[in-house]
């Protein structure tokens, strides 16, 4: 198997408000938000990076994605560098959280055509895109139909057609179900399973044990910016079920700091 | 990937000029505006100092001299009615404009008045209301009657009673101190509040939408959004402020109580095309310098209370060509950002445009533009900035 995804010793702080100081009772002017992470994920296979919130997870996939820079360490994808080649490696990828949104006064028919000219994509090419995806998940109805006027579903929807139009071979989703009905959950994790097939990477965070049972081949437990356990969800689960591995870790790390 | 920043130029546009409120408001609004507010201060100001054309003063008179009466002038006395009683009227406001009160034996006492005696002069009373208009024209006539009938009596000598004309300002060189005072303020201001009404929104608005992280994690260069964003913001900001240039010149000469000349007839093809040049490279520069400060900001409305000082420092900037002590006094002061523009129109508008200063105003507007979409640059590949909400 390819190592297409090679996450080392990533660091990343956050300078902390004298507010938020008060709030956690603490004198650290700085968080640690990642310690130290490192992973590697192979090709055509759906990563999970399971952790409760305030993990470091979000912040991870942003330096993964290349909008955040690590403080020290380095992401190698494709064996691009987040740090010295950023351009290409979002070239490679596409990446999806509930944050990226998309601008609500144009329709998905206006932003498909524009994010595709942005990857320098063939106008062709964009069209035949477009009309695959947009028959894939029902969205031909609504391609003149502003943004703002549709549905949260169909947004989320939108937002992940337009973050693949590029076709990228490693797909970052952050938190993918998040927020969303159980028919367009559903939607989406086939959409996940449908990419793997075609031998793409699909890196997910999340904190549903579900999911990743459900969808993962290979699963990272991250617990206050460090990876507590990284393995095949079979070695993960071989003898316990992955909610109690995790709450297992989670009390032997409480232990520890305590 | 230089069509990236056409692909984003077409964007703003379209996003713009798909959104017909919004030309409404950003473009056609602020002309028509002008020219409306323009010509009804304009008609006010006329209809505040001047009356009817053929209204005649009723002036109520005691002891009214007959040289007076036998006057022609577009006056009517009225004597039969005392002068207290006069008064009530001119009060009232019942048809009597000016209560005049000459006292007895007038004429006489003029007559044998002699200046060198050291006693006062005979004095005529005029009563008035000044908070009507009529009674003010009526008080101003009357003043003038009675300056010429002292004139007609003692004239040593006259004062511009020939053929003239006297004032040796050419129509033009009118035209040009009033639009030369009055426009660069204006266009400066204008352009700001173009600018203004769309950078906040394109910049701040879609970090605080949470769309501007959509465009970051496309492949297309930092470099490349920022100048896009610049350069189809400042079209837009350019066609604005133009609306209410526009605007403003055909409603000044209306403004100016229509006064001959004072119109945008005066300038050449050639002047207007230094205008464009100076106007399009200071809308590069205010549509640059307020993204840094929206990019800065964590909303829209952050951004907007940010601009407002920088809106202020245009303002005192502007008011540079009514102070000839502030004038550029040197090429080199062409270099100094906004003064720069505010003084080659000035140049421009009072028919002598310095051609150097406006090549300096604009090279050096445009490396400004250049270092501050560099700023933007970095400030778009900056994490704290552009996920700072």
């Amino acid at each position: 198997m390819r190592e297409i995804l090679v996450v080392k010793d990533l660091k990343k702080t956050f300078r902390i408000s004298a507010k938020q100081q008060k709030l956690e009772r603490t004198k650290e002017k700085v968080k640690i938000a990642v310690n130290g992470l490192s992973f590697v994920s192979y090709e055509g296979e759906i990563f999970g990076l399971l952790g409760p919130n305030g993990a470091g997870k979000t912040t991870t996939l942003r330096m993964i994605a290349t909008l955040i820079a690590p403080d020290s360490g380095d992401v190698f994808v494709d064996g691009s560098s987040v740090c010295k080649e950023p351009d290409v490696v979002r070239s490679k990828i596409g990446f999806l959280t509930s944050e990226l949104k998309l601008e609500e006064f144009f329709t998905p028919n206006y932003l498909f055509d524009f994010f595709g000219q942005l990857h320098g994509m063939e106008k062709s090419l964009v069209e035949q895109r477009k009309a695959k995806l947009f028959e894939r998940f029902g969205i031909t109805k609504f391609a003149e139909v502003k943004v703002s006027d549709l549905s949260t579903g169909m947004k989320q929807k939108v937002s992940l057609v337009i973050s693949i139009v590029h076709d990228p071979d490693i797909i970052i989703f952050d938190e993918p179900t998040n927020g969303l009905d159980v028919l367009t959950a559903k939607v989406v994790t086939d959409f996940l399973m449908e990419l793997k097939n075609q031998g793409k990477t699909v890196i997910v965070s999340t904190h549903i044990f579900s999911l990743v049972e459900k969808i993962c081949d290979r699963v990272g437990i991250i617990i206050d910016g460090t990876m507590a356990l990284c393995d095949t969800l079979s070695n993960v689960t071989r003898e316990k079920c992955l909610e109690d591995v995790f709450f297992d870790i989670y009390a032997e790390r409480a232990g520890e700091a305590s | 990937m230089k069509s990236n920043i056409i692909t984003i130029m077409k964007k703003e546009f379209a996003r713009f000029f798909k959104d017909r409120r919004m030309v409404f408001t950003t473009i056609f609004m602020p002309g028509i505006l002008i020219y409306v507010m323009y010509t009804f201060m304009g008609q006010g100001m006329s209809a505040l100092y001047s009356s009817d054309e053929d209204f005649i003063p009723q002036i109520y008179a005691e002891n009214l001299p007959d040289a007076l009466l036998d006057m022609e002038g577009p006056v009517a006395f009225v004597t039969d009615t005392s002068a207290e009683e006069a008064k009530i009227l001119l009060e009232e406001e019942m048809g009597c404009h000016l209560v005049a009160v000459f006292p007895e034996g007038f004429e006489e006492a003029v007559a044998s008045y002699d200046l060198s005696s050291g006693t006062k002069a005979p004095q005529v009373e005029l009563y008035y209301k000044s908070t009507s208009t009529d009674s003010s024209t009526a008080y101003n006539m009357m003043q003038e009657i009675l300056a010429s009938y002292e004139n007609s009596m003692v004239n040593k000598f006259d004062v511009n009673q020939g053929e003239g004309p006297y004032d040796l300002a050419s129509q033009q060189d009118m035209a040009g101190m009033v639009f030369s005072m009055m426009l660069p303020l204006l266009m400066m201001v204008f352009l700001f509040s173009g600018c203004m009404a769309i950078a906040p929104e394109s910049i701040a608005g879609e970090k605080e939408r949470g769309t501007i992280a959509t465009l970051l994690v496309t492949p297309m260069k930092r470099g490349h959004l920022a100048l896009g964003k610049i350069l189809s913001l400042s079209a837009i900001g350019l066609l604005s402020g133009l609306s209410s240039f526009i605007g403003t010149m055909l409603s000044l000469p209306k403004l100016m109580g229509g006064q001959e000349g004072v119109d945008a007839g005066v300038y050449q093809a050639g002047d207007y095309l230094l205008l464009l040049a100076i106007i399009l490279s200071t809308a590069l520069l205010l549509i640059s310098l307020i993204s840094i400060i929206s990019a800065f900001a964590k909303n829209v409305k952050e951004a907007t209370s940010w601009v407002t000082p920088l809106m202020i420092v245009v303002v005192v900037i502007s008011i540079t060509t009514m102070i000839d002590s502030f004038k550029a006094s040197s090429n080199v002061m062409y270099l100094i950002p906004l003064y720069n523009s505010v003084q080659c129109m000035n140049g421009v508008f009072s028919f002598a445009p310095n051609v150097m200063a406006v090549i300096l105003t604009v090279v050096s507007n445009l490396v400004y533009t250049g270092a501050c979409a560099s700023i933007l640059t970095k400030m778009f590949g900056n994490e704290r900035v552009i996920f700072s909400r």
